[in-house]
């Protein structure tokens, strides 16, 4: 067994500790600290490992690999292995639990429920981007979904109940079809010779059938891109985002909605690559329209989580733009993408919830002047905003950057158009971003209860830092992503 | 005289003992004794249970009349557990003051019908699976009006008899057609001289549409929701899951065996009946309010997923339904052991009445979810697998079509039965359900369901043994 497993075996340990917990609050956060820290020690030590092997020459495509047949019959296995994207995104994962740790210090109420839900969603993410088999893989995306509903059921705010119910049951028609497509991969594969497999690799080696690509890619891609918020489908995600708990968001828009963007990459886009040469231009108008139509969507919202909800939605269309433009140096910049719109908007969500907890609101109608009352959240803010309107030197300009130079690597008309389409939401984040920026951190305080509020207490800070040092280590040295990453993708045949 | 002919019918033989000690107890004992009856009835059956699960011989008995194959057998030591769990969590309505003194028939009603779906499952000529059906129904009618002076359960039991009579009626008249044409009842022998001529296609029909009223497939379910809600909640769970388990094997036993040679006319009559069932009874569940009303139309879709696999005509196919009918046993169990646990010590059966439970109750509520998630196929459990296998199942046949519907209605079911979460979890309540104990009986069997949901979808022997012991047509 590899020891990859551990990703899925820490958090179900969290999930038993807990229970013992009752509502002690010291105990419960040190269960959920000393988790997190475990798990992002080893995802650091997985990316260490990656690498050392990497240089040391091994080239298969995936890495600690170990396979467990688990149901004879149907040929189902518990697979697991990791290539360069699988080991970012681990790395992503494990940033954003540890730091959503953090930003629920203060949990209240029924903390050991939360943390227990928490855990369950946790295990369901990484276990997600470990699987090698696809059925492991759809089994493990259901289990990081239904933790979604009761997270925001109970301890939302807003339209809690609507929210959570129309994001669950959104998502769950994304796996639907998701199920659809794994089961029409499976028989169309094994159609011809009987050799059945769940297996992504031995899939990738096989080759499935192009008539079958046509009908099953384009079900897996939207099922998958239901997660990945694309236009039709992102309409769960500002109402799910805006009432889910900040660690909730933090996750949520952070890595589950990676997710859609790995399980499109790797199961839609590289089993079937001939059915995404053919289809691609219908899934690139929809994405193209997630990328403006989300950015459009931010400049009129009046609560600060709805405009980040809709800014994940064009953020995470760029995502799915990328990656549909087939070819490495886009697909680079997709991954760059969601790791820095995961942590860029981690430390968002992270912010204005905590910016929420002291003002009880978030219209920014009735916020101003924060900058002189707590400076730190301030400043960080303003971080995450540049980041997220491309600032060179953040992690938003590198990823946002590759895109576009990969996308315009095309040289037919139309995806030269839709790549210049997707810039000019550039433009419109700049846009609100600043407002938000000017309008809440800057001018005159607009309610004098303001006044008098604190600044971020010492695990805020921490949750922030952390963040914050992660968004700049990548603007500084992206090509530490994209080595981590190339391996992985000259392997493939799509292109 | 050959006794090897009975001892083929091991399981039935068993069951006969446990039947006849309780109804001799029950009649001999003195009244204080009768009081052990709930302890004695289910160590007893517990006894039949395990001794069923011991290996026997299989094969055929009294000349084809009797079949004891591995699924035979299987499916009759599924269908145990359920009744044992049934059993277990009657305790708390039995000992009431308004049954307890009859609460040795409910034993022996019980184990009589078990008898009855026995003999359906196992039969191999139409006469013994008329009578094992029979068997089956008559005093079920009887267990559902066991609260007679409430009027819900009297009516209910007189709407379950007509019914009953009336499917069976219809049943019959399918069996004459095919008598008329065939000249045979054996199953063996009309499996040779099965076509597909007009006649044996009417006597097919009238056959399965007497079992779709058992198990209760649109447009044969009009009966269901009345009398499961009338019906006491354990004599509920019982008519939801056991008897709708038997009635599904044996159809699907009969279609492989007998009507196999009409593969392609069955094929086409239950796609639509799967379609119209799914989509109906989930559409009709998301409007009840009543926790058992709510349930009966969840298991009248649950049916048509059931039958998903059954359509599929494959070894596989009946794996996959054996194996939706265990988790669907212990899904169902597990939440008719919360309601009537609830119902017990405070007589509420809205959905409205749980608000706030995991408040008060909080072991009571997750139990009811993790219920709930399991019959909506989320995983972790085991629910998830089950639903995964049967849509494997049906897909394998080629049936995208109808397997992406199905998935579509699946969503449909996660919102009624989130519904049901919502209410206990996140609805706050000024009077929720207070505080209380279960009887042990009702805390073991709850467990055992628990684990049962979350443990049957991650050790895959079970279905692995399903697959080597299932036949195709």
């Amino acid at each position: 067994m590899s020891f990859l497993s551990l990703f899925v075996i820490i958090p179900l340990l969290m999930l038993v500790c807990f229970i013992p917990c009752r509502s002690n609050m010291h105990a419960i956060r040190t269960v959920a600290v000393a988790g997190a820290a475990l798990l992002l020690i080893l995802s650091f030590v997985t990316t260490y490992l990656f690498l050392a092997e990497r240089s040391a020459g091994n080239t298969a495509e995936m890495l600690f690999t170990s396979d467990i047949l688990w149901y004879p019959a149907l040929k189902i296995h518990y697979s697991v292995g990791v290539d360069g994207i699988s080991v970012a995104m681990l790395l992503l994962s494990s940033i954003i639990v540890f730091t959503g740790v953090f930003a629920s210090w203060n949990m209240n109420p029924l903390p050991k429920e939360f943390f227990m839900w928490f855990s369950l969603l946790s295990i369901g993410v990484y276990g997600f981007f470990i699987s090698v088999d696809l059925f492991t893989m759809v089994l493990f995306y259901e289990v990081a979904l239904i933790p979604m509903y009761l997270l925001i059921g109970v301890w939302g705010t807003g339209r809690k109940e609507y929210s959570a119910m129309k994001l669950t049951l959104m998502l769950m028609g994304g796996s639907a079809f998701m199920i659809l497509g794994v089961l029409g991969i499976y028989f169309s594969v094994g159609m011809d010779n009987g050799q059945y497999t769940f297996n992504m690799l031995e899939i990738a080696k096989t080759g499935i059938p192009i008539e079958a690509q046509r009908i099953f890619f384009p079900l897996t891609f939207v099922g998958f891109g239901v997660l990945g918020a694309m236009f039709p489908f992102h309409t769960w995600s500002p109402d799910g985002h805006a009432s889910a708990p900040t660690a909730v968001s933090m996750l949520h828009a952070g890595v589950l909605m990676k997710l859609g963007g790995y399980g499109c990459f790797r199961v839609a886009v590289s089993l079937m690559p001939e059915a995404a040469h053919e289809q691609s231009w219908i899934f690139l108008t929809l994405t193209g329209i997630s990328v403006i139509y989300g950015a459009f969507g931010a400049i009129r919202q009046k609560d600060l989580k709805y405009i980040n909800a809709y800014s994940s939605v064009s953020h995470c269309g760029l995502v799915l733009f990328a990656i549909l433009m087939l070819n490495e140096t886009a697909t680079t910049g997709a991954v760059m993408q969601m790791l820095s719109h995961g942590l860029m908007t981690a430390l968002f969500f992270a912010l204005i919830g905590m910016i929420y907890g002291r003002t009880h609101t978030r219209d920014i109608r009735e916020m101003g002047g924060l900058m002189r009352v707590m400076p730190f959240l301030s400043v960080s803010y303003v971080i995450a905003g540049l980041a997220s309107l491309g600032l060179p030197g953040l992690s938003g300009f590198v990823s946002e950057m590759t895109i576009f130079v990969g996308s315009f690597q095309h040289t037919d008309m139309f995806h030269r158009i839709f790549t210049i389409v997707a810039v000019s939401s550039i433009v419109i984040t700049a846009v609100y971003i600043l407002r938000v920026v000017g309008k809440i951190l800057y001018g005159g305080i607009q309610d004098e209860h303001h006044a008098h509020l604190t600044d971020a207490a010492w695990y805020e800070r921490l949750a922030v830092v952390v963040l914050i040092v992660c968004i700049a280590s990548i603007g500084l040295y992206p090509s530490f992503v994209s080595d981590l990453i190339r391996g992985s993708l000259t392997t493939l045949a799509i292109w | 005289m050959d006794l090897s002919n009975y001892l083929l019918m091991k399981q039935e033989m068993s069951l006969l003992v446990v039947f006849l000690v309780l109804i001799l107890y029950d009649l001999l004992a003195s009244e204080k004794a009768r009081k052990y009856i709930q302890p004695i009835g289910c160590l007893l059956f517990l006894a039949h249970t395990v001794f069923c699960f011991l290996p026997q011989a299989t094969g055929t008995s009294f000349s084809g009349m009797y079949v004891a194959g591995e699924a035979e057998i299987w499916i009759k030591n599924i269908l145990n557990i359920g009744v044992l769990l049934m059993l277990m969590q009657s305790n708390g309505w039995l000992s009431g003051k308004e049954v307890g003194f009859k609460r040795g028939e409910f034993y022996v009603l019980t184990l009589l019908t078990l008898f009855g779906m026995y003999l359906m499952i196992s039969s191999g000529n139409f006469i013994l699976f008329y009578i094992g059906l029979e068997t089956a129904s008559l005093p079920m009618a009887a267990m559902v009006a066991f609260e007679k002076y409430q009027n819900n359960s009297a009516e209910a039991g007189a709407k379950y008899m007509f019914t009953a009579v009336f499917s069976s009626a219809i049943l019959l008249f399918g069996l004459s057609l095919l008598y008329g044409a065939m000249g045979t009842f054996y199953f063996s022998d009309l499996a040779a001289l099965m076509q597909p001529s007009s006649l044996a296609i009417m006597a097919m029909i009238l056959f399965a549409v007497g079992l779709f009223f058992k198990i209760s497939l649109v447009p044969f379910h009009f009966w269901t929701a009345d009398v499961y809600q009338g019906a006491p909640t354990n004599v509920t769970a019982y008519l939801s899951t056991i008897s709708k388990g038997a009635a599904v094997f044996a159809l699907m036993a009969i279609l492989y065996k007998v009507f196999a040679t009409m593969a392609f006319e069955w094929h086409a009559i239950l796609w639509w009946i799967i379609l119209i069932t799914i989509t109906l009874g989930n559409l009709f569940a998301m409007r009840q309010t009543n926790l058992k009303r709510f349930l009966a139309f969840s298991s009248i879709s649950q049916a048509g997923y059931i039958i998903l696999s059954v359509m599929a005509g494959t070894a596989q196919g009946m794996a996959a339904t054996i194996y939706y009918i265990l988790v669907y046993i212990f899904s169902n169990m597990a939440a008719f052991g919360v309601i009537s646990a609830i119902e017990n010590k405070t007589g509420k059966i809205d959905m409205a009445d749980y608000n706030g439970l995991y408040k008060t109750n909080p072991k009571l509520a997750i139990i009811m979810m993790i219920a709930m998630f399991s019959l909506g196929g989320i995983p972790p459990t085991a629910g998830f697998f089950s639903k995964f296998f049967v849509f494997t199942a049906a897909a394998a046949e080629g049936e995208f079509l109808l397997v992406f519907i199905a998935l579509l209605n699946t969503i449909i079911s996660l919102y009624y039965y989130l519904l049901v979460v919502k209410a206990m979890f996140i609805t706050t309540n000024e009077h929720p359900i207070e505080k209380f104990s279960s009887d042990g009986y009702m805390k073991l069997s709850l467990i055992v369901c628990l684990i049962g949901l979350v443990l049957l979808g991650f050790t895959s022997g079970i279905y692995e043994y399903l697959t080597n012991i299932s036949f195709g047509l």
